[in-house]
């Protein structure tokens, strides 16, 4: 592990006072890379053209006295779903292993532009489908804090790669969980924002109605920056949201004492871990002793989650998935025909759980089986959502475990698609409903491993998010 | 049996995916358990409930309200796109401004 972390206000201070530069911050962090990457798999490719002519541009910026953009020479890494020019971005796929994006997505250039250094790009499992991160053609990412167990999926390598201090902050991507479950996984900060409140323009689409890009952190003011750098509407992006962006640095410092919580027993019900279900009561308790008011919620729907996800989600991935047909980019295995050619691109270039998703997704939207499936889930969804707006009436704030169990082995679910999609069933919810939710550490097992506690706000309150996480963490809460 | 091989087979066929018969086995009974567990759906009464086909659903206000809170329209005005070499260099067979693709219709 690394001996030093690094903050964004740690690094700003470091450059201000000229301790450090940024080139030799980026030298510092490819040589932990470079030490900690051959044993986790973290990073599937660097950066260092870039994220040198970056720094050399901080330290110029720095030399000429300029006054220092919100993120000045803090490295970031970026999962590969999401589009950087010229960096080879290969979804965890075959089917993209040689694909050099022609444009940056928003959220890179937004980092970008406030000073960020981009190091690389992070493992995840293909095209975000999975829990584990076993899923990536590139083989798994191995879990910084016990390495013979999964870091969580599907933004495995962002949540490895903060947690090994290998990044100060990390872009990852959730769609029913793969932003929070690796964060609980892995012990760091993951916030999931609101559907719509961070542009998508350049992240490369799995499930368009549920697909959200967010940061991984190791602590609450670095989270609220980065959110500050990459919130907002964008006209490239038609499902962005107009709604005006929080100022979340100043959010945070706001008293969380009189925040009344939801807490849900639908989330405390059969195949929780005795250990995680302590951690995540001892954790309301603390916020109790804060102040917040403790309010018992009933969410009827939330067995049905999986469900619904799992119909959406791979009849949406279905359709998106259908554009990797070896015509315009990635791969193209030769066939004597036009179908041919899709056939055997596609049989070469997937996964076999890509393949499920898209066989999955195929049968529920064909005809004779549209309104059985994709239209009854469509309609669970928003009762699912309902469960949300009315608890939302009653407080501030729903707070439940991330994930029923710490992180697996490798290899303990992968044979068992049905066990897998069930790591993610208190993560699914917020996503089906649209809603911010952020996964904080709150302590670890007996055994060490990180345990999660999840935080859910109403639509576009982030900042009340990260204000009950902040006052969370500066009461010892994540380490509980 | 919520799903034959024949199913599998055709479902694949629609995705344009080419599976080997082993492959066919597996996916056959891995979506079989998946959707006798997707069948949950089925205990619920859905009459009456809205469809939610996106992230969130906006309030009756946000749905009515003028053009100006749609800032995803905007003018219909021309703006020049010079992406196509970029677009093309990505392509495992391009001859400029064309894909490449094997013959389209079988005679």
């Amino acid at each position: 592990m690394s001996t030093s972390t690094w903050t964004v206000a740690s690094v700003r201070e470091a450059l201000v006072k000229k301790k450090v530069s940024a080139t030799e911050l980026a030298t510092e962090f490819y040589g932990r890379i470079e030490k900690r990457n051959p044993e986790l798999n973290a990073f599937l490719t660097l950066s260092p053209e870039r994220a040198y002519a970056q720094a050399d541009r901080i330290d110029a910026a720095v030399a000429n006295g300029e006054a220092l953009p919100a993120l000045a020479g803090v490295p970031v890494a970026v999962k590969d779903v999401i589009s950087t020019t010229g960096v080879r971005t290969t979804c965890g796929s075959k089917i993209l292993e040689t694909y050099i994006p022609p444009y940056d997505a928003t959220a890179v250039e937004r980092l970008e532009r406030a000073g960020a250094v981009i190091v690389g790009k992070t493992n995840c499992d293909e095209f975000a489908m999975g829990s584990s991160n076993e899923n990536s053609a590139y083989g798994p990412v191995r879990n910084p804090i016990a390495t013979d167990r999964v870091p969580g999926g599907s933004s495995g390598g962002s949540a490895a790669a903060v947690a090994a201090g290998l990044a100060v902050a990390a872009l990852g991507t959730d769609t029913g969980g793969s932003i929070r479950q690796p964060g609980s996984f892995c012990g760091v900060s993951a916030l999931m924002p609101t559907y719509g409140r961070v542009s998508r323009y350049g992240l490369i689409a799995f499930a368009s109605s549920l697909d959200k890009i967010g940061p991984f952190t190791s602590n609450i003011a670095d989270a609220a920056a980065v959110m500050g750098v990459i919130a907002g509407h964008d006209p490239n992006d038609s499902t962005s949201a107009a709604v005006p962006v929080e100022n979340y640095l100043h959010e945070i410092e706001k008293p969380a004492n009189r925040l009344r919580i939801g807490v849900p027993e639908d989330y405390f019900g059969e195949g929780i871990d005795p250990e995680v279900k302590e951690k995540v009561q001892a954790g309301i308790g603390l916020l109790e002793r804060l102040g917040c008011q403790r309010i018992p919620l009933q969410m009827p729907h939330t067995d049905y989650a999986i469900a619904t996800y799992y119909i959406l989600a791979t009849a949406e991935a279905s359709s998106n998935l259908a554009r990797y047909d070896g015509v315009r980019y990635g791969l193209r295995v030769p066939g004597s025909t036009l179908i041919d050619m899709y056939r055997k691109t596609r049989e070469r270039g997937f996964g076999s759980e890509v393949k499920r998703r898209i066989m999955l997704g195929t049968y529920a939207l064909s005809s004779g089986y549209y309104d059985a499936y994709y239209l009854r889930a469509q309609k669970v969804r928003a009762l699912i959502a309902r469960d949300f707006a009315d608890a939302f009436q009653k407080v501030d704030a729903i707070v439940t475990p991330t994930t029923p169990t710490p992180a697996f082995r490798l290899g303990e679910k992968s044979a068992d698609p049905l066990q897998m999609y069930l790591a993610d069933i208190y993560t699914v919810t917020g996503s089906l409903a649209g809603v911010p939710g952020i996964s904080v550490p709150c302590g670890k097992t007996k055994a060490g491993l990180p345990v999660g506690m999840q935080i859910f706000g109403p639509h576009f309150r982030e900042g009340s998010v990260l204000q009950l996480a902040r006052a969370f963490e500066n009461a010892g809460g994540f380490a509980t | 049996l919520k799903i034959s091989r024949d199913d599998v087979i055709r479902v694949a066929e629609l995705a344009h995916l080419e599976l080997s018969p082993g492959e066919i086995d597996t996916y056959r009974g891995q979506l079989d358990e998946i959707l006798s567990y997707i069948d949950k759906l089925k205990e619920l009464d859905v009459t009456n409930v809205e469809p939610m086909a996106q992230g969130i659903v906006l309030s009756p206000a946000a749905k009515n309200a003028g053009p100006e809170s749609h800032p995803e329209l905007r003018e219909d005005v021309l703006r020049p796109c010079e992406v196509a070499a970029a677009v093309l260099s990505q392509s495992a067979d391009a001859e400029k401004p064309f894909f490449r693709v094997p013959k389209v219709i079988e005679r």
